[in-house]
């Protein structure tokens, strides 16, 4: 009787060390593939090799898999790649930054191109999580516009290359209300007359709401100051009464069918509702709004091979014509300049899109703050919280 | 070997229970030690952790904020199993007293809902208690039986039914199995000493029921304390309960270790609950 217990102590214990070495190592996981891609790749590409490998001997893997946002490509985009290619494409999804994030530290392997928003790819280099691209395979990086060469979190495009960009801002139902608020006091400080009151939702994210709380006070929107997020945290409990939720999913719809009046959200997700329900306009209140850019890296742990078919997509997605159509499709701003020369005046001169430089200036991007970001939470954590 | 696995039958079972026993090892006990190992770290800078001893993530557990929560959380998870109680066992009862031929398919019925995935029958619900747009509030105001919507969502009333109707199922479920193996001579044997049918159903059914009361009540319980989809949709993320806390911790704060911690007080809270839960039953059982 002992013994046996002694035995299955041992066993509980080897088997748990076993677990635990498993967890810091790699836990694979097998990305599911959410589109197939058509073509067969058993035919030689018909294209010319322009992309030709340049180191010694390496060759494209035969399939690779983006791990992006979901609805965030042209639905032929995956089919021309391989086209021209013969690299399939599988894609699995995510819904913050934050999931991105936590699955790949968790140790998430298999996936060859992602595509967080700026201040994670921040995080990223910081926690050494991505590979340098090698620019030799990405000769199209040359269509970029200037101004994303130099971003803040990664000058020069060493690890990452622009995405698609957009803004965080207000939308609200044409048809239910013609005055919307111009500033962000109307949605801080709604009043019980305003027709808005209660029929409005902020984004379900921490530093999106603080963000547009802080520029509404007039500081920075990624301030350590505790003194000003004291006075922000009570301004968003004070404004709770007339928030009818928190929502990240569908408040664009909600404000489509009538439900809301306005929400605080994305612009390219109020103007792709916008097409569905027609009664959807979007702007930035006077105080300002956040400004972000998804980008696409390349995380560690890929082969060679994959390496390599990854930086060929992304030199892909940097072509022209590819990134106009990504870029009209999504209703978000591209930073290609080819794309953008050749795009349709519509999408190229829509200010929702394209805010024009008075607005430009008030933008904001919001940035890591490493542990500080518990401050946020515990902050945001009481907004909730409160009756 | 086989000669020998036929003369030591407890080779046998041990055989049999090794790939259980390894599964609940690895996917349960593993995890379980890692979220205790945890709870005693620093934080790594984005997620993570250093390996370094602290006891402060316990202690900030009881900060004010995150206690209230856990209050609230209880609050909650106690509401929604009397709920379910009170509606599951007169339909456990019914359902045991149909014929024989119709029980089957009532049981099946019963389970029906879970072919469907629970978050999608979540949001199943809003369409019904959208404040401005949704059936209930507007088929009212058509009416005009009301003036004004109803507050029907975003609030403790839209969790606790959001929660009521998808745990429902496994409360009737296990009242259901117990009310059903009830001897009827029992009933008989009662009602010939002259107990009213109140008294019988006191004496005899109710304390013959209870193991099943029991468990559906855990089942119904446990999940609901630990519950963060239904609070972020039907509550409208206006309110938090632990489950939303500690995914927040480990999404939004990247403080694994913090989250590790809520997690392991959660745990121990919800072990206490059930015991003493078990103890007060066991007590009112041995009564009658």
């Amino acid at each position: 009787m002992q013994r046996k217990h002694l035995i299955a102590l041992i066993a509980i214990l080897i088997i748990a060390a076993m677990a635990l070495a498993a967890c810091g190592g790699q836990a694979t996981e097998a990305p599911k593939p959410t589109e197939a891609p058509k073509a067969q790749p058993t035919e030689a590409p018909k294209a010319e090799p322009t992309e030709a490998p340049k180191e010694g001997g390496v060759k494209p893997a035969d399939e690779i898999v983006v791990y992006n946002w979901s609805d965030y490509v042209h639905p032929d985009m995956y089919k021309m790649f391989t086209e021209r290619t013969g690299i399939k494409i599988s894609e699995d999804n995510f819904s913050s930054n934050e999931d991105l994030l936590a699955k790949l530290q968790g140790g998430a392997t298999g996936y060859s191109v992602i595509v967080p928003s700026d201040y994670t790819v921040a995080i990223m280099i910081e926690e050494g999580m991505l590979e340098e691209l090698n620019h030799d395979n990405i000769p199209n990086l040359k269509n970029l516009d200037p101004e994303f060469t130099k971003l803040y979190y990664d000058p020069g495009n060493k690890y990452c290359v622009p995405y698609l960009w957009g803004t965080t801002g207000i939308g609200y139902n044409t048809e239910l209300l013609e005055n919307p608020p111009q500033s962000w006091e109307g949605v801080f400080k709604a009043k019980e007359s305003d027709p808005w009151y209660g029929r409005m939702t902020l984004l379900d994210d921490v530093r999106e709401v603080f963000s547009a709380a802080l520029i509404y006070l007039g500081y920075d929107n990624n301030t350590k100051d505790e003194a000003q997020l004291q006075e922000a945290k009570q301004l968003l409990i004070d404004a709770k009464k007339g928030v009818a939720g928190y929502d990240t999913d569908n408040y664009e719809d909600l404000v489509g069918t009538g439900e809301n009046l306005l929400a605080h959200g994305w612009n390219g997700d109020f103007l792709q509702a916008a097409d569905e329900y027609g009664n959807i306009d979007y702007y930035i209140p006077e105080e300002g709004g956040t400004i972000w850019i998804d980008n696409m890296c390349i995380p560690k742990g890929v082969t060679p091979e994959e390496k390599l078919a990854a930086e060929m997509y992304i030199n892909f997605v940097l072509d022209p014509e590819v990134g106009k159509m990504l870029g009209e499709y999504n209703y978000y701003a591209t930073p290609n300049k080819e794309s953008l020369a050749i795009a349709d005046p519509d999408y190229k001169s829509n200010p929702l899109v394209f805010p024009p430089p008075e607005i430009r200036e008030k933008l904001r991007f919001i940035k890591p703050l490493g542990e500080f970001e518990s401050v946020y939470q515990r902050m945001w954590d009481e907004v909730k919280s409160a009756q | 070997m086989t000669e020998r696995l036929r003369r030591h039958p407890e080779l046998q079972a041990w055989l049999i229970l090794a790939i259980p026993v390894i599964f609940l090892l690895i996917f349960f006990m593993a995890p379980l030690v890692i979220v205790f190992v945890y709870s005693f770290l620093e934080r790594g800078k984005y997620g993570g952790v250093e390996w370094v001893f602290t006891l402060d993530n316990i202690r900030r557990v009881f900060d004010p904020l995150y206690f209230k929560t856990f209050v609230r959380s209880f609050y909650i998870a106690i509401v929604t199993t009397l709920v379910t109680l009170i509606l599951g066992y007169p339909l456990a009862y019914f359902i045991a007293k149909s014929p024989p031929s119709r029980r089957n398919a009532l049981v099946f019925a019963l389970m029906i809902p879970f072919w469907t995935n629970f978050l999608i029958r979540t949001y199943a619900w809003l369409t019904l208690l959208r404040t401005h747009t949704g059936l209930i509030n507007v088929t009212l105001m058509n009416w005009g039986i009301i003036d004004k919507p109803l507050p029907l969502y975003g609030n403790d009333f839209a969790i606790i039914l959001g929660l009521v109707y998808g745990w429902l199922p496994v409360m009737v479920l296990p009242i259901y199995a117990a009310l059903e193996r009830l001897d009827e001579s029992l009933l008989e044997a009662a009602r010939d000493l002259y107990a009213s049918s109140a008294k019988a159903f006191r004496r005899v059914t109710w304390p013959l029921s209870l193991p099943g009361v029991v468990a559906g009540s855990m089942l119904v319980f446990i999940p609901s304390l630990g519950a963060f989809v239904t609070p972020a949709i039907l509550g409208g993320g206006k309110s938090l309960m632990i489950g939303n806390i500690i995914s927040n911790q480990f999404l939004g704060a990247h403080d694994w270790p913090f989250g590790s911690a809520l997690s392991m007080v959660m745990m121990i809270a919800m072990l206490i609950a059930t015991l003493i839960y078990f103890r007060w039953t066991k007590k009112s059982e041995d009564v009658t």
